[in-house]
């Protein structure tokens, strides 16, 4: 469709470009790589989001469990994740940790793995915060009927938790999105990639930056939209 | 049917229940009494161990519950406990406070469920309000929704802690109502309140607790009327 559209004004757009100086016709030669960039940057945030969640909510239990010693190295994990780059993890993962598990390096493997890894870490804190902001009464009315610490979890504290845990990992996943550009210096084949790819062939600086930011924002933009209508939907659906 | 041995309870360094032995009888309602920091809700909630109690022993029906093969769930399935700020599941409607723990615990099937806590909603007077969530009833309403939930569980001990003291005071006739029915239906109950009133009508007998002792019980009568201590007489001059 965005191709079609700059085909059709390719007229006004030449006497822009020569106006301007700006090279909407390179941004139309790239187009089509933007957009399977675009393709990967949604596919690898989105498996990564999804490993990232489950990781997440174990970790973020793990972090509850009431001897230190068993918890310790789930906090350590948090700790360490939330204390780095995420630049320094990426590297790390794709010449370090792939490696050693594929024999070889695997850029988009590496990306999903390292995103997840530090989304996980975020993820497991919005749990354990959204589980400890539970009433304490709750878990105790539970068990008083009857019910084992982990129907309690499951029946009582986790659907009330999760309601009010949406809108910080919906910030998470955004902030995931764009965190996901930097997987392009190990070349995954996502927006950045290709907008560095563009900066590098025609020495251009404003057409890919500027295309891979308007892209990042109407991916971010969509998302928040989507997510503060979940929120009316969710906060009408029942009371409190 | 509750036999309570030289039960003690520390928090730390903090012993808050020192030396506490006591029976209950089937079907007898004892009305728990004293300054606010005594012990009152913590040795209730020793009962069905919703705290690890530090040394002793405590017999229901028999049975030691703190010996450790003891199934802890099973008991407190029969022993119901009504909180203070009444802890009803806030996602939930009334029907489905009542019913989640029956089926869960029980494994009852939902159409018994749902039949019994139509019953008990009628027993407590809010037949009208099975669909409503906690948040849109009154305070009164709330504590005979938890009390209902309690029963559904069908007890053989029901335990108050303070009933009526989060309520508005027009509020409080209805829910000492219902409790006076469920005693007149030989419900074994204890019972922590400042309902003088309430421990003279319905009492059985009244405990007087300081400082993480029992120091003087009696019949309703006789406590109020003959205080045999220095500190029952202090306290009960400064409530009657
Ligand atoms: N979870 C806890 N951790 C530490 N200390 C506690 C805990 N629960 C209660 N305590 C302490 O135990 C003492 C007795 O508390 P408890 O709640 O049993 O008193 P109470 O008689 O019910 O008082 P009130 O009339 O105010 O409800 C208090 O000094 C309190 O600070
Ligand atoms: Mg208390």
């Amino acid at each position: 469709m965005g191709d079609e559209m700059l085909t059709l004004s390719g007229g006004l757009l030449e006497k822009m470009a020569s106006s301007t100086g700006f090279r909407f016709d390179l941004i139309g030669e790239y187009m089509p790589l933007f957009l399977k960039g675009t393709l990967y940057t949604i596919g690898i945030s989105l498996f990564s989001i999804f490993i990232g969640l489950i990781l997440g909510l174990f970790i973020g239990l793990g972090e509850l469990i009431r001897n230190k010693l068993l918890s310790f190295p789930f906090k350590a994990y948090v700790a360490f994740i939330r204390g780095t780059p995420f630049f320094v993890q990426i590297l790390i993962v794709h010449f370090g940790v792939i490696p050693i598990f594929l024999g070889t390096t695997n850029g988009v493997v590496a990306g999903i793995v390292a995103l997840s890894l530090n989304s996980a870490a975020y993820i497991a804190e919005i749990f354990r915060a959204g589980i400890q902001s539970i009433d304490r009464g709750q878990m105790e009315a539970a068990r008083s009927l009857g019910m084992t610490h982990a129907q309690a979890m499951r029946y009582v504290i986790l659907p009330q938790a999760f309601k009010r845990m949406i809108p910080p990992l919906g910030n998470e996943f955004i902030t995931l999105i764009k965190e996901s550009s930097l997987t392009a210096v190990i070349a995954v084949p996502e927006i950045m990639y290709w907008a560095r790819a563009f900066n590098g062939e025609y020495y251009r600086v404003w057409e890919p930056y500027l295309m891979a930011a308007v892209i990042y924002f109407i991916l971010t933009f969509t998302l928040s939209y989507l997510l503060s209508h979940l929120e009316k939907r969710l906060a009408t659906d029942d009371q409190s | 049917m509750i036999r309570v041995e030289n039960l003690k309870k520390s928090f730390g360094n903090n012993e808050v229940l020192k030396d506490i032995s006591l029976t209950i009888k089937p079907q007898e309602v004892v009305v728990v009494i004293g300054p606010s920091g005594s012990g009152k809700s913590t040795f209730l909630r020793c009962l069905n161990l919703l705290e690890t109690i530090t040394d002793g022993k405590i017999y229901i029906e028999g049975v030691d519950i703190t010996d450790k093969k003891t199934d802890i769930n099973k008991i407190r399935a029969e022993v119901g406990m009504v909180f203070q700020q009444f802890n009803l599941f806030p996602h939930k409607t009334v029907l489905e406070n009542i019913i989640l723990a029956p089926m869960k615990v029980k494994k009852m099937d939902r159409e018994t469920a749902v039949k019994k806590a139509r019953e008990l909603l009628r027993k407590v007077g809010l037949s009208e309000k099975e669909n409503c969530y906690p948040d849109s009833l009154s305070g009164g309403q709330k504590q005979r929704v938890a009390i209902a939930r309690a029963l559904a569980m069908e007890p053989k001990i029901m335990l108050f802690d303070e009933p009526t003291s989060a309520l508005d005071p027009e509020m409080v006739g209805e829910v000492l109502e219902v409790m006076k029915q469920l005693a007149k239906e030989g419900m074994t109950m204890v019972v922590v309140t400042h309902e003088m009133g309430f421990a003279r009508e319905v009492g059985d007998r009244v405990i007087f607790m300081d400082g993480g002792y029992i120091v003087e019980e009696n019949t309703p009568e006789e406590l109020f009327n003959n205080p045999q201590h220095e500190r029952t007489k202090l306290f009960l001059s400064k409530v009657l």
